[in-house]
């Protein structure tokens, strides 16, 4: 019955928000739908971190490697060929591929969390300083000037696909930044149930435990670990085409910081959290930018400190938390006598069995 | 023969301000294994008490080696007691919390004085060798880093306060049962740890340009250091240093200033790949 009830209300929830996609260019003006085209994309990078660190616990502090790397991707090519059909899913595979070779050396090697931190966080400051060293006209791959720390500007934009000439327009920008987002999210969710899913959460749990049933940690980990950096890609994809312009600051080290503030305080170990801790942490530094008081800098420090003391849940959790709370609380009282004592001992059952 | 000469001043150069660098993360990850990852801010602290003080009259040398570590020091207890107790033994948490922290410390010190760039000129004269110019400034920071090395080596090995310290590294447990405060212990070497820090700060200030954001060229390069070096506080912090400064600076000479940076980065990952406990975990293990 429970079951069927949060079935149908999830359901309920996607139509919503596939209306809500469909509806927000007739509600906002130009401006704002903008800002939100830039806020979809940097919460798909956002649920590229939030599957690898919430479920397979792999904190990478290099998420913008791959997120840089599908956006030059992108970028290159599209300025080659003129056309974003193919170079959207380069903008996919390239980052794919770096990370199967960067995490069939980091997994295979064994290498864990303080080690993992160092190795991801180097190789995406050795990506910035290439990048920014590539100044000058001996740096071009086919038509693409790289341009070192000037970047690349008038990138092309998205088109129809196979129909160069026809670009998007704003609109149809956000139907497909906000059509990927709720893709992305409810491919996540549809893998998260699936048992490949549950393996990614098993071995996050115990490794050794998964391996003694079978499976082998580092393979799950490493195909994680290329289905987040290929996330990561697309939305550097998404990025450069909200922008029309890539820089090597898209590998920078603030943004791989950004990245674990949203999901701190969104949530660790939910997909919604991180969404809802990327567009709320993006709508502030917008909003302290717009104004000469405060530094985006330190506030966003404070609201990291703030959220690893008192509130290490993060938002979404914690929301859940009340929400349940709420609702069981009534029946609870109802119930007391006959409920009270078997359900707690299946709870405590199932703390233990997790 | 001169460009050998200054080629190897260069080496030494590096080195020992990595080392110095790093020294006081490692006193706080070798003891306590908390990441401080705002210890790029701390350093910029020090850089700035260091030309604060120097430019409101104060001789540079004190400003260097006495303001900046007492400062900083100062910071570093404020920080301990309000924010770092709380994540002893939380690796991960403490890691965000002091990048909470470091964008917190930028934030402040933009605020107060603004995103512009600040200096202190270069104490000691240059000398040259053959046709080439060096500083006597890059001889005193190499002394300094052997004789940091020689005070904490001599702190940790002969003295009760070092033997307090190490037994805390070792088993809190037990030493707490014997009577120590691991709670002090901890608070004292976070401090220490600071200050050291701080007084890096003091002693790059006249070598490097003093922005708020300055850290962040460095808390990369000296928690790659820290790790590579593993558990051994003192060797592994040294041997990584050498490692890095020599191959960051001959790098350097034979290719492009920034294709050296990217050549150490490269050889840190190796390092990791090969050695996961770091250079001590294989080779000087137990040592200091």
């Amino acid at each position: 019955m429970a079951v069927r009830f949060s079935l149908v209300a999830q359901a309920v929830v996607v139509v919503l928000a596939i209306v809500a996609i469909a509806v927000i260019p007739s509600v906002l003006e130009l401006f704002a739908m903008m800002q939100l085209t830039l806020f979809a994309a940097m919460a798909v990078l956002a649920l590229s971190l939030a599957f690898i660190w919430g479920f397979g616990g792999i904190l990478s502090f290099g998420q913008t490697a791959f997120f840089g790397l599908g956006g030059y991707a992108y970028a290159i090519s599209a300025v080659n060929f003129q056309d974003s059909t193919p170079s959207i899913l380069l903008a996919i595979i390239i980052p794919a591929l770096f990370a199967a070779i960067l995490g069939y050396f980091i997994f295979f090697g064994r290498i864990s969390d303080v080690y993992l931190g160092v190795i991801t966080l180097t190789v995406t400051l050795i990506l910035f300083n290439c990048v920014n060293s590539t100044s000058g006209d001996e740096y071009r791959i086919g038509k693409a000037l790289l341009g070192g720390f000037n970047g690349m500007p008038a990138v092309p934009t998205f088109n129809v696909p196979f129909y160069p000439d026809q670009a998007l327009s704003p609109e149809q920008s956000w139907w497909v930044t906000g059509g990927v987002l709720l893709g992305v999210f409810l491919l996540l969710r549809l893998l998260l149930s699936l048992p490949a899913g549950r393996i990614v959460v098993a071995v996050r749990e115990n490794e050794v435990r998964a391996s003694l049933l079978g499976y082998d940690p580092r393979k799950v980990k490493l195909l994680a670990f290329i289905l987040s950096g290929a996330i990561a890609g697309l939305a550097g994809a998404l990025y450069v085409n909200w922008g029309a312009f890539v820089g090597p600051t898209i590998f920078s080290l603030s943004l791989s910081a950004e990245i674990i503030i949203w999901i701190t305080v969104g949530g660790l170990g939910t997909l919604l959290g991180p969404i809802v801790g990327c567009v709320l942490i993006e709508y502030i530094v917008a909003y302290i930018g717009s104004q000469q008081a405060l530094n985006s800098n330190l506030v966003l420090g404070a609201v990291l400190i703030v959220f690893v003391l008192l509130l290490p849940k993060g938002l979404v959790p914690t929301a859940r938390d009340l929400v349940m709370r709420l609702v069981h609380a009534p029946k609870a009282k109802k119930q007391l006598v006959d409920e009270q004592v078997p359900s707690s001992a299946a709870a405590s059952h199932m703390a233990g069995a997790e | 023969m001169a460009i050998y000469l200054i080629v190897a001043l260069d080496v030494l150069n590096g080195i020992s301000s990595l080392f110095l660098l790093c020294l006081g993360l490692a006193i706080i990850f070798g003891m306590m294994k908390i990441i401080n990852l705002a210890h790029g801010e701390f350093i910029m602290l020090g850089a700035y008490a260091t030309v604060i003080s120097a430019n409101a009259g104060v001789n540079i040398w004190i400003a260097m080696l006495i303001v900046a570590p007492l400062f900083v020091g100062l910071v570093g207890l404020v920080i301990e007691r309000c924010l770092i107790r709380f994540l002893y033994g939380r690796l991960v948490d403490s890691m965000l919390a002091t990048w909470g922290l470091s964008l917190l410390i930028i934030g402040i010190i933009t605020t107060i004085y603004g995103n512009t760039q600040q200096g202190v000129p270069t104490p000691l004269g240059g000398f040259s060798i053959g046709s080439y110019q060096s500083s006597y400034y890059t001889l005193f920071l190499a002394g300094m880093a052997i004789g940091m090395m020689v005070l904490v080596y001599g702190v940790m090995r002969y003295t009760r306060l070092g033997l307090i310290a190490r037994a805390t590294m070792q088993n809190p447990a037990m030493a707490a049962t014997l009577g120590v405060n691991p709670t002090r212990v901890y608070m004292s070497t976070f401090v220490v740890g600071a200050a050291v820090t701080g007084l890096a700060g003091g002693l790059v200030a006249p070598v490097s340009g003093i922005t708020p954001g300055m850290g962040g060229a460095y808390v990369a390069k000296a928690f790659m250091t820290v790790v590579g070096g593993g558990a051994a506080m003192l060797s592994g912090t040294m041997s990584a240093a050498s490692l890095f400064g020599a191959v960051n600076q001959v790098g350097a000479y034979f290719t492009t200033p920034v294709y050296g940076e990217v050549l150490v980065f490269t050889t840190a990952i190796v390092l990791i790949r090969l050695l996961p406990q770091g250079i001590s975990g294989r080779f000087f293990k137990g040592n200091l």
